[in-house]
């Protein structure tokens, strides 16, 4: 959509999207990071989607509100989303600005989010803890 | 009585050359150096009669009083606080831990002031003009004496309160890990929200320190919380899970269920196991441990 080079990069590791936030997205850029993520579930058929915030010292009401939406969104496609890597200082203003992630599953760091995936993936689609392929049939 | 004729023949020298406050002074402060043992007698029978100090014992009375009294006149002499500061400091320091309040150490200043003043009205009351010049130079003087010895002693009593708060503070709140990613908080004593905000911060760096996937926050010590701190457990809670993990709270008092549920904390995202026992149970369950007794241990 927009020009110039992502802010942030979307690796595909096996039927995962990992999203590494590099740093902190203004609006616009937060509505092209959603687009962009949501595409590419579609594209690669991803059974789970983890972004990392780890990088970011302030999570806003906006960026709140989009990793709700790009969870959601992913649910719709049929990915579960994990959001990983909230600082401490971050993990608390959020909580009391009142702005959670909802619904949406977080986790420590990009491991502990892995781990969580594959904990929910052989009832997602069984088989897919020994499968090492790409998620492609 | 038998001062009369001496205390005339010096208030006419003092008349002669009244020009400045400063000699006024060191008239005055002979004065008071001269009757001290008398005011001073009378300063405590004051303390006495408006029930001061009722703390201490007779003679620490004297004593306090006498060096109270040899500060107070120097200061007057001298024109420095600084000596009146530091003696108020230590003053203060051995007094406060024997329960004197600030209005008694403010109430035998003024005391003093009143009986010191009462006597210069009594030896310059033929010279109205003179006792007027003197007293513009006693009452600034006597003022900041008071001010000083007030503030000290509340400036001693704030940080005996300080010394005690960081005392507590560092021993509040330790963040324990008891298993591989299994934490345990136990909160002893009243939580305010200072301690609490103090709390939060630890438990979050603790759990990215020591990669807990679980925390137990045990607040079978902790008699009572007003509703600023339920809401701050809760978004604690919040907040822990946003770091990826989940929180099980123990030993929550009847008292402070009901305070919980009658200001209408939302509770019902908190995970509450009854005893600490029981939270370490369930958390072990929920790591996935299993924790067995052996056979013919010792212990029965």
């Amino acid at each position: 959509m927009n020009g110039g080079p992502a802010l942030v990069s979307i690796m595909r590791q096996g039927s995962t999207l990992i999203a590494s936030v590099h740093t902190a997205l203004d609006d616009s850029q937060l509505v092209r990071f959603e687009h962009d993520l949501v595409d590419q579930i579609g594209e690669h058929r991803s059974r789970g989607v983890i972004i990392d915030v780890a990088a970011l010292d302030v999570i806003d009401s906006f960026a709140a509100l989009t990793l709700r939406r790009i969870a959601e969104m992913a649910r719709l496609r049929g990915a579960l989303t994990v959001v990983v890597g909230i600082q401490p200082e971050v993990a608390f203003t959020m909580v009391r600005l009142g702005m959670g992630t909802g619904d949406v599953p977080t986790a420590l760091d990009l491991e502990e989010g892995l781990a969580l995936l594959a904990a929910h993936a052989p009832r997602a689609r069984s088989g897919t803890s020994t499968d090492t392929s790409n998620g492609y049939p | 009585m038998d001062e009369r004729p001496e205390e005339h023949s010096g208030l006419t020298a003092l008349r002669d050359d009244a020009e400045g406050g400063e000699h006024l002074l060191s008239q005055l402060v002979s004065h008071l150096r001269e009757h001290r043992t008398r005011l001073r007698q009378e300063w405590a029978e004051r303390i006495q009669q408006a029930h001061l100090l009722t703390a201490m014992t007779p003679q620490e009375m004297a004593a306090e009083t006498t060096s109270v009294y040899d500060n107070y006149v120097e200061v007057l002499e001298t024109g420095s606080v600084e000596a009146l500061q530091h003696y108020a400091r230590d003053l203060s320091e051995r007094i406060i831990p024997r329960g004197v309040e600030t209005h008694e150490v403010v109430g035998i200043v003024l005391l003093l002031r009143d009986v010191l003043a009462r006597s210069l009205f009594e030896k310059y009351q033929r010279d109205f003009a003179l006792l007027n010049e003197v007293l513009d130079a006693y009452e600034p003087a006597a003022n900041r004496i008071a001010n000083t010895v007030a503030v000290s002693f509340v400036d001693e009593r704030e940080r005996v309160i300080r010394q005690q708060q960081d005392a507590i503070r560092e021993l509040s709140t330790p963040v324990l890990p008891v298993r591989e990613r299994l934490l345990i908080l136990p909160i002893i004593g009243v939580l305010d929200s200072e301690r609490a905000r103090q709390l939060t911060e630890q438990l979050l760096t603790g759990i990215r320190k020591h990669r807990a996937k679980v925390v137990v926050i045990d607040i079978t010590g902790s008699p009572d919380v007003d509703e600023t701190v339920a809401n701050h457990l809760v978004q604690t809670v919040d907040a822990s899970r946003l770091m990826g993990a989940s929180v099980i709270i123990t030993g929550l008092s009847p008292k402070i269920a009901q305070t919980l549920v009658t200001i209408g904390v939302d509770l019902s995202k908190m995970n509450t196991i009854g005893d600490l026992q029981g939270g370490l149970e369930e958390a072990e369950r929920l790591l996935g441990y299993t924790v067995t007794r052996k056979e013919g241990s010792t212990s029965s």
